[in-house]
C-alpha cells in the first residue's frame, strides 16, 4: 500500500478561507443545473459525482486503512437492488430512509467479506472480494426475486420522490445525486478527522504498532469495510437510478470494480476530493474519445470495432502515463498548483 | 458411478488447462513480485498471433518459432515502458499499470488481426477413448502432456541452469541478487518473455477448445482462485491448485447447479479460495512468509 499519506501543510490556512470556499463550493453544486443543459446534466454530471462517491467509498478502506478490494462493484448492486426491493416491498418508506437502509445492507455484506481480513492482507484479499463480486452478479442475475421476476431480469427506476417533489427530470435526479453526495462527503470528513480515522491510518501504515497501542485492528478493519460498502451502496443506488433509470446485475461487473480501482489511484490514495478528479476522468476520457474520432477522419481503421479498440489501447496508454508521472494521483496536480499559485502571490506581496 | 468418475477426470483435465495459464503468473510473481493481470490479454495476443500465420500458410513450427519471437519482442518492449518506469512502487501500482497493459495489449492484438473468431486446429484428434472403463477425450491426454512437458522443462531450467539460479536469487531477495551483480532488467525481460512463451502454449491449447477469441483473455480471472489455493510462488502448487478447482467445478456445476438455477462455477473457486485462505493463508505450497496478520 501507499505508504506516505499525502503530506498535509504544517500552518493551516486561515479559518476564513476554508469556510468561504465550502459555502462557494455548495452555491456552485447547487447552481449547476441553471448553467448546464440536459445532456451535460445526465451523461457527465451525474455519473462523475456518483463514480466520485464510490470512489470514496472505496478509498476510505483502501487509502485509509489500507485493504484492497476488488469487488467494489459487487456492493454498489448490493446498493441498487436494496433500494429497488424497499421501493418495492416497503412502499411507504420515504426514499432518504431507503437509501440508509440499502447503504446499511450492503454495509452488512461488506462486513461480512472482510472478515478474511483479519487473517490476510495485501493481495490475497482482493481475492475475497472478487468472490463478492461474482458470486452477487450471479445472485442478482439466476434468482429474479431480487428484480421482482422481470422477464429482462432488470431493475426501473421505481418512484424517485421526496415529500411528494418528483424527482424524475434530470435536475431533479442531480439534486438527488448531489444532496446525498454532499451528506456523505461531510459524513466521509468527520470519519477521516475522527478517532476512527485516525486509527484505521495507523493500521494501514504498521498494523502491528497499532495493536501495540491499544488499538482493536480487528473490530476498525471490519467497521472500514462495513463504511465503505455503506458508501458504495449508496452510490450504486444512485447509479442504477439517478444516472442509468434501468439497469440489470451486469451494470455492476468486474469493469465497474476496475473503474473504481482507476479513481482512486488516478484521483489519489488516502483524498477526498481526488476521487472525483478520478471519477472525471474515467467519464470524460471515454466520451472524449468518441468526440475526437468524430473530428478527425479515422475511416482507414475500418469498423466500429476498430476504433473501439484504438480507444482501449489510448485508454490503457494513459492509465499507465499517469500511473508513471503522477505517482500520488491527479490530486497532487491540484495541490501542488495551489502551492505554486500561493508561492506566487507570497512572493509578490 | 462411472459417471461421476467421468466428471470428475473432465474437471481435472480441465484443471490442467488452468494451471497452464496459472504458471505464467506465477513466474512473474516470482521474479518481479508484480501480479500480472495482462497474463490473460498475452495468452490472446499470442494465440491470435499464432493462428493468423497459420491462416497465412504458414508452417506450425515456423509459426510457433515467429510468435515466440514476437512474444520475446513484447515481454522487452514491456519492461522497458512500463516496468523499468515504475520499479520501487508498490504492488498495488504495478497491478493497476498490468491492468492498463492489459487494455493496450487486447486493443492492439483485436486491431491488428480482427475480432472474429478463428478456428485453430492443432492435429490432435478429440475422439473419446476408454481408459480403465471410463471415456476420456484424447484431446485431454495429449493437452495434459504438454502441459507437464512445459512444467519438466520450467523445473530443470529453474533449478538447474545458472540463469534458473539467477531468478530465484531475484525472488528470494532482489537486494541481495543485485549486490552479487545479477541484473534485474535483464532478469525481468527473461521472465517475462518466457512467461509470454508459456502464455502462448496456454492460448494454443484453449484456442483449440474454444476457437481463438477475445473471451480467451478471460482465463486470467480462472487463474486468481488456482493461484490463491496453491501458492501465488509456487509452480507445484500452480498445478495443485488448477486440479482442485476443475474437479470441485466440474463436481458442483453437475451435482450442485441444478439445485440452485444453473451453473455456479463463475464464483465457485472464488469462494473455495476465501475458504483456502482462512485456514491457510500460504495456499498448498506457498512460501510462509506470506503477508498475514
Amino acid at each position: 500500500m501507499q505508504e506516505s499519506a499525502p503530506s498535509k501543510p504544517l500552518r493551516r490556512p486561515a479559518l476564513g478561507v476554508g469556510t468561504i470556499a465550502v459555502v462557494a463550493g455548495l452555491v456552485a453544486a447547487f447552481a449547476v443545473p441553471v448553467l448546464a443543459d440536459d445532456y451535460w446534466l445526465s451523461s457527465i454530471i451525474i455519473p462523475t459525482v456518483i463514480m466520485g462517491l464510490a470512489g470514496i467509498g472505496l478509498n476510505l478502506l483502501m487509502g485509509y486503512t489500507g485493504l484492497v478490494s476488488i469487488g467494489s462493484a459487487a456492493f454498489m448492486s448490493i446498493g441498487a437492488f436494496s433500494t429497488y426491493n424497499l421501493l418495492l416491498r416497503a412502499p411507504f418508506l420515504p426514499l432518504p430512509v431507503v437509501l440508509i437502509l440499502a447503504g446499511l445492507i450492503a454495509a452488512a455484506a461488506g462486513v461480512i467479506f472482510g472478515l478474511p481480513s483479519l487473517r490476510i492482507k495485501g493481495f490475497y484479499l482482493g481475492a475475497s472480494t472478487l468472490g463478492a463480486q461474482f458470486l452477487f452478479e450471479w445472485l442478482f442475475t439466476n434468482f429474479s426475486w431480487f428484480s421482482n421476476d422481470s422477464q429482462s431480469l432488470t431493475i426501473s427506476a421505481p418512484r424517485l420522490q421526496i415529500l411528494d417533489y418528483d424527482l424524475q427530470s434530470a435536475t431533479g435526479r442531480y439534486y438527488l445525486v448531489i444532496a446525498t453526495t454532499v451528506l456523505l462527503i461531510a459524513l466521509a470528513f468527520a470519519i477521516v478527522k475522527s478517532r476512527v480515522g485516525r486509527e484505521w491510518m495507523a493500521i494501514r501504515d504498521m498494523d502491528v504498532a497499532a495493536s501495540v497501542i491499544g488499538i482493536r485492528v480487528a473490530r476498525r478493519k471490519l467497521l472500514s469495510f462495513g463504511i465503505s460498502s455503506f458508501f458504495l451502496g449508496i452510490a450504486g443506488a444512485l447509479w442504477a437510478f439517478g444516472y442509468l433509470g434501468t439497469s440489470d446485475a451486469h451494470a455492476f461487473n468486474l469493469d465497474k470494480s476496475f473503474q473504481i480501482l482507476f479513481i482512486v489511484i488516478i484521483g489519489g490514495v488516502a483524498t477526498i476530493f481526488g476521487n472525483f478528479l478520478g471519477a472525471a476522468f474515467i467519464v470524460l476520457t471515454p466520451i472524449l474519445l468518441d468526440r475526437l474520432s468524430l473530428i478527425i477522419d479515422l475511416s482507414f481503421l475500418g469498423d466500429q470495432g476498430a476504433l473501439a479498440n484504438l480507444q482501449h489501447i489510448i485508454f490503457g496508454t494513459i492509465i499507465i502515463v499517469l500511473l508513471i508521472k503522477e505517482p500520488d494521483g491527479l490530486s497532487s496536480l491540484g495541490r501542488r498548483g495551489v502551492e505554486a499559485l500561493r508561492s506566487r502571490t507570497r512572493s509578490s506581496s | 458411478m462411472s459417471y461421476f468418475l467421468e466428471t470428475l477426470v473432465s474437471g481435472l483435465f480441465a484443471g490442467v488447462m488452468y494451471s497452464l495459464v496459472a504458471i505464467g503468473f506465477v513466474l512473474i510473481y516470482k521474479a518481479s513480485g508484480v501480479f500480472n493481470f495482462a497474463q490473460g490479454a498475452m495468452l490472446l495476443f499470442a494465440a491470435l498471433t499464432f493462428v493468423t500465420l497459420i491462416e497465412k500458410g504458414m508452417p506450425f513450427a515456423l509459426a510457433f518459432i515467429v510468435t515466440s519471437l514476437v512474444m520475446v519482442a513484447m515481454a522487452i518492449l514491456i519492461e522497458w515502458l512500463v516496468l523499468r518506469p515504475l520499479r520501487n512502487r508498490d504492488p498495488l501500482t504495478l497491478f493497476m499499470a498490468t491492468l492498463g497493459l492489459s487494455y493496450v495489449i487486447e486493443g492492439f492484438a483485436q486491431l491488428l488481426m480482427g475480432m472474429d473468431v478463428h478456428m485453430l486446429d492443432l492435429g490432435i484428434p478429440d475422439v473419446a477413448v476408454q481408459v480403465g472403463g471410463i471415456y476420456v477425450s484424447q484431446f485431454d491426454i495429449i493437452a495434459s502432456l504438454i502441459a507437464l512437458t512445459l512444467v519438466a522443462t520450467l523445473a530443470i531450467t529453474f533449478n538447474k541452469t545458472r540463469m534458473g539460479i539467477s531468478l530465484r536469487a531475484v525472488a528470494s531477495d532482489t537486494l541481495a541478487a543485485q549486490s552479487i551483480g545479477i541484473r534485474l532488467p535483464v532478469i525481468w525481460r527473461i521472465v517475462w518473455s518466457v512467461a509470454g512463451i508459456v502464455a502462448l502454449v496456454a492460448g494454443l491449447v484453449w484456442g483449440s477448445r474454444q476457437g481463438v477469441q477475445y473471451s480467451l483473455s478471460l482465463v486470467t480471472l480462472k487463474a486468481l482462485p488456482v493461484l490463491i489455493i496453491g501458492g501465488f510462488s509456487s509452480i507445484p502448487g500452480a498445478i495443485a491448485g488448477g486440479l482442485l478447482v476443475g474437479a470441485t467445478e466440474a463436481l458442483a456445476d453437475i451435482y450442485v447447479g441444478p439445485l440452485v438455477n444453473g451453473s455456479v462455477s463463475t464464483w465457485l473457486a472464488y469462494i473455495l479460495a476465501v475458504g483456502f485462505l482462512l485456514v491457510r493463508p500460504a495456499g498448498l505450497f506457498g512460501d510462509r512468509e506470506i503477508e498475514r496478520v
